[in-house]
């Protein structure tokens, strides 16, 4: 089956959607391909947090069309609530500064 | 290469009144930029490190001078 750009495009903003905790990762949780994304699963965990995650690898479109969308050039990408948080960087400031847990019960 | 003194401008000169420093991490490409300016007031983290960004963005990314540009962000008080 061929997926088309448009496809992706609404399963990406689907995710996002319908999930208040979103995470788009180098992998899975249980096995992230890539550092950044391996800290984001981690400090996610600590927090406590559910989420979805998808992994934008198996496909090149799906991390064009994110970062199209989000403005953010670089993975691992972090959305509560529709928005945008931030990639690693940020997500590890605000866990350090104990914003991160109110942030994501709000 | 773009020395890390003329990185600090370029941000400096985006956000004037704002206090820039930056260190290279590694090879002159990975670089550390600690940014305080008043411009940050109210402004969601992403919001900041977005206007930081912009500012170097066209030497930021595959096949330019800047790998990869940490930002720690502040409000000027």
């Amino acid at each position: 089956m061929i997926v088309t750009e448009e496809q992706i495009r609404d399963e990406v903003l689907d995710a996002i959607k319908q999930h208040r905790v979103m995470l788009f990762m180098k992998g899975v949780p249980e096995a992230p391909r890539c550092g950044f994304s391996m800290q984001v699963v981690q400090i996610l965990d600590a927090v406590g947090t559910e989420y979805a995650a998808m992994d934008i690898l198996p496909d090149p479109r799906i991390r064009q069309v994110l970062s199209a969308e989000s403005g953010w050039p670089t993975i691992p990408q972090l959305f509560v609530n529709g928005e945008l948080v931030g990639g690693c960087d940020i997500v590890t400031e605000l866990y350090e500064d104990g914003k991160l847990k109110e942030l994501v019960a709000a | 290469m773009p020395s890390t003194g003329e990185i600090a401008a370029l941000i400096e000169e985006a956000l004037p009144g704002s206090k820039v420093q930056v260190e290279d991490m590694g090879g002159g490409d990975h670089l550390y930029a600690h940014v305080v300016a008043p411009q940050f007031e109210g402004l969601s983290l992403i919001q900041q490190h977005t206007m930081v960004n912009g500012a170097v963005e066209h030497l930021l990314g595959p096949g330019r001078p800047i790998h990869a540009l940490k930002i720690k962000t502040e409000v000027s008080s």
